[in-house]
């Protein structure tokens, strides 16, 4: 009886994703010149595991460059091959064909094969120890070459000439002993700058020479010892993480559980409201069992979300890939930092915000740090620095992408703006200038690359971040760098918020955007142009949005004076939202309105209240946003 | 009555609708819902509907098409309701304790409809239906399968799902895009 095996393909390409995305981490953490024995042979067990399972599926393409690489790692296990930084380039290629191959199992999605046999044929090489070919080992030699070229263009005649790739066997160590015979000032900066050029700070790369000089050996164990630390901390990290017990749960079947929970507190909340009815001190054991069950609810409902939640390394684990990929390409010296990898964020979130998180880091590489000649003359450290960090703060996750770069030009933005026609004025806050680039089309780039400056890019990352009811803000000084900061929520499906009344309709507020609220003095509302209006609070003006005209509701209010003004805040801009008055403070499950019906404007979900009632939750970025043109128009 | 409708119907429309209701017919009988707007008579597939229910507690929306009421929450989900009798200018447009909601589930979706009344649910064979007429009242033909006779009522057969999902009703975002 033959067994139906297609039910398990799933199975096998998630573990597989899983297997390649380990073995790219343990690939870029390898010390080249004394690489651990534990790591070799983590490395040789995943690519093992790829292999036995495609060879249960009968995918034998894949069978076949996984057996070609876990012979090559064999051999390197047993020390009958000594690692080189080349072999590294070459397995993470290996690494990219195995994911094209898994694709078009997975997918159907075109295969490469000449990109396959390339691969096949040049571990086959490394296998028996033949040098590198220049084609396949450019990339990998070319970043270290330009990198020496530009800095020993002054000393010594010896040194160009040992620069030529052509006869020259192009492998790192081959160059430094070349160089070690020039003199000790250009062999000191040659030691430096290699293991930056190749490495970025995360490799704890010491060039192995014969006869190398005192100062270029301390200054690089330095370097190593500092990552040294880092790498071992971070193996060690991983490896208990790994041995934690966890079970593979369906994320069907936690999103039931998370529905449930909700219906959970959706029903606590009219019984606590029916009770509310109720004499407390006649039914005082009801009230405190009431009391009880709200807890318990609470509890639960904290526990039920945080199933849900990842931690954000998930998404930063592949920006050292793309970092030291796209540098190669761009002959840039960046060294990726990561700050706060352990906080948590919903799954449903990690997804989405891995694209917009890529364009960010794409466009700080591409136009943000310099080339490294350009930030020396700047007075700066040649390599550049991105910082990716994430923290909690109030309801939300913040994500910031940071670098040392040129930082943004306002003069540029500006005269760009008025070139494409957009209402700018000089003395624009430097918040709004900033805002600019994520109009669609943007680019103030001179040269558009493969990379970016198209202009395409920015728009869709703002989408895609209001999309998940988020927000996103930049600051930037000019020569020093830019700073992108990312609000989101930090669950998708309860939130604490502000009920208010508009006519007869209820909608909810999300307090996270709330500042404050109060009942404006008659004088303190003011109009501008006879078209918009707006509150003094404090000696500020907030521009005004009457909800019910939002919305085409009738409000009870006559004056709004006699309303509550909502001080929203929201990217950096406060709004003042006129309502008629404030009903209570609750802690909602969010419905969605796309299921069943469209995303509605001006609101961002729905939510059913005490006594059954669907309830409207305002979105309040996009208040705010639709405030400003009206501001901007009366102005 | 036959005959009328034969001679109404252009030649090749007419046949894909005779094609069109034979094939959704299967040679088997199909039971469908009936329910009156204005003075007409509707029939719609009995497997899109999910259950019958009364009009209350309708949550606006703001800036929407005046036929799509707003949002109800049907024991935990949020499903929006249309008036057909707005959308199709079709009979008096009051709401009280008869209203009636049709709750139904079409392309993943469920969307409630408020009709004047239900009547009942009616088994009909392939000979029982004819093709539609080019020409249409209030539903447009596209949404029409069929015409069906029964006794002396002739049922207007609607493509419901067709009709919820189509960009006139604005319930998807198909319709914005």
């Amino acid at each position: 009886m033959t067994i139906d095996m297609s039910q398990f393909y799933q199975v096998f390409f998630e573990e597989s994703a899983e297997l390649l995305g380990e073995m790219e981490r343990l690939l870029l953490e390898l010390d080249v010149d004394a690489p651990g024995k534990d790591e070799l042979n983590a490395i040789f067990r995943t690519a093992h595991s790829i292999k036995g399972g495609a060879g249960t599926f009968g995918f034998n393409e894949i069978t076949e460059t996984t057996h070609i690489l876990e012979s090559l790692l064999d051999k390197l296990r047993n020390d009958q091959l000594r690692l080189k930084s080349e072999m590294v380039d070459v397995f993470l290629k290996a690494v990219d064909v195995l994911k094209m191959q898994l694709a078009g199992r997975q997918s159907g999605s075109e295969v490469d094969a000449q990109a396959v046999a390339d691969i096949c044929q040049r571990l086959h090489e490394l296998a028996d120890g033949k040098p590198a070919a220049p084609v396949a080992a450019a990339p990998a030699a070319v970043a270290p070459v330009a990198a020496m070229t530009a800095v020993k263009a002054a000393p010594g005649a010896s040194a160009p000439t040992a620069l030529d790739p052509a006869p020259v066997d192009p492998s790192p160590e081959n160059l430094y002993a070349i160089l070690t015979g020039a003199a000790v000032s250009a062999a000191a900066v040659a030691a430096a700058s290699p293991p930056d050029a190749e490495a970025f700070g995360l490799f704890a790369e010491t060039p192995v020479q014969p006869g190398d000089a005192d100062v270029p050996r301390r200054r690089a164990t330095d370097a190593a010892a500092e990552a040294a630390p880092k790498t071992g901390r971070r193996a060690g990290d991983r490896a208990e993480a790994a041995e934690a017990s966890s079970i593979r749960v369906g994320v069907e079947k936690v999103d039931q559980l998370i529905n449930l929970v909700g219906e959970l507190v959706i029903t606590q909340a009219m019984l606590a409201q029916t009770a509310s009815r109720v004499d407390p001190v006649l039914y005082e054991s009801l009230m405190n069992g009431l009391a009880t069950l709200e807890r318990n609810t609470r509890d639960l409902q904290e526990s039920v979300m945080s199933i849900r939640m990842m931690p954000i390394s998930f998404v930063f684990s592949r920006f050292p890939r793309v970092v030291r990929d796209l540098a190669a390409k761009l002959s840039k010296q960046v060294e990726l930092k990561t700050v706060g990898e352990g906080t948590e964020l919903d799954k449903g979130l990690i997804e989405k915000i891995a694209d917009p998180l890529n364009h960010l880091v794409r466009n700080s590489l591409d136009h943000g740090i310099e080339t490294p000649d350009k930030r020396v003359a700047a007075g700066k450290d040649p390599k550049g620095t991105i910082t990716l960090r994430a923290f909690h703060q109030g309801g939300n996750i913040i994500v910031e992408v940071a670098d040392d770069g040129a930082g943004l030009s306002r003069a540029r933005i500006l005269a760009k703006a008025r070139e494409r026609g957009l209402a700018v004025s000089d003395d624009m806050p430097d918040q709004d200038v900033w805002q600019m680039i994520f109009e669609a089309g943007f680019s103030t780039a001179d040269v558009v690359t493969d990379v970016s400056g198209r202009g395409v890019g920015m728009d869709v990352v703002r989408r895609n971040i209001h999309g998940m009811g988020g927000s996103i803000e930049i600051s930037s000084l000019l020569g020093s760098g830019t700073c992108i900061s990312i609000r989101l929520p930090l669950t998708l499906a309860i939130l604490d918020g502000m009920s208010v009344g508009v006519g007869k309709e209820i909608f909810i507020i999300p307090l996270t955007y709330i500042i404050e609220s109060l009942q404006p003095a008659p004088g303190d509302i003011k109009t501008i142009s006879g078209q918009g209006r707006v509150v003094q609070v404090r000696g500020e003006y907030l521009p005004v949005v009457a909800l019910h005209e939002k919305f085409n509701l009738k409000s009870n209010v006559a004056d709004m004076d006699k309303g509550i003004m909502v001080i929203l805040e929201s990217e950096g801009a406060k709004t003042a939202l006129f309502v008629d008055e404030l009903v209570g403070q609750h802690q909602v499950v969010i419905k969605s309105l796309e299921t069943n019906y469209r995303k509605a404007q001006g609101i961002s979900g729905a939510t059913i209240m005490g006594d059954g009632k669907v309830a409207l939750i305002l979105d309040v970025g996009a208040l705010v946003r639709l405030s400003k043109p009206e501001l901007l128009k009366a102005a | 009555m036959t005959q009328v409708v034969e001679a109404g119907a252009a030649g090749s429309s007419a046949a894909v609708k005779a094609g069109h209701a034979a094939a959704a017919a299967g040679g088997m009988a199909r039971e469908f819902l009936t329910f009156r707007l204005g003075e007409e008579e509707y029939g719609i597939d009995i497997l899109k509907v999910q259950e019958i229910r009364g009009y209350e507690a309708v949550t606006a929306i703001a800036n929407t098409p005046s036929f799509i009421k707003g949002v109800i929450n049907l024991r935990g989900t949020i499903i929006p309701i249309v008036d057909m009798r707005i959308k199709f200018n079709l009979g008096n447009v009051e709401y009280n304790i008869f209203t009636v909601v049709i709750i139904l589930n079409v392309a993943g979706r469920i969307v409630g409809m408020v009709v004047d009344s239900v009547s009942d649910v009616i088994s009909l064979s392939a000979e029982q239906m004819r093709p539609a007429p080019s020409f249409a009242a209030g539903l447009d033909t596209q949404y029409i399968m069929g015409l069906g006779t029964v006794d002396s009522r002739m049922l207007i057969l609607a493509d419901i799902e067709k009709l919820m999902t189509s960009s006139d009703m604005a319930l998807t975002d198909m319709a914005v895009q």
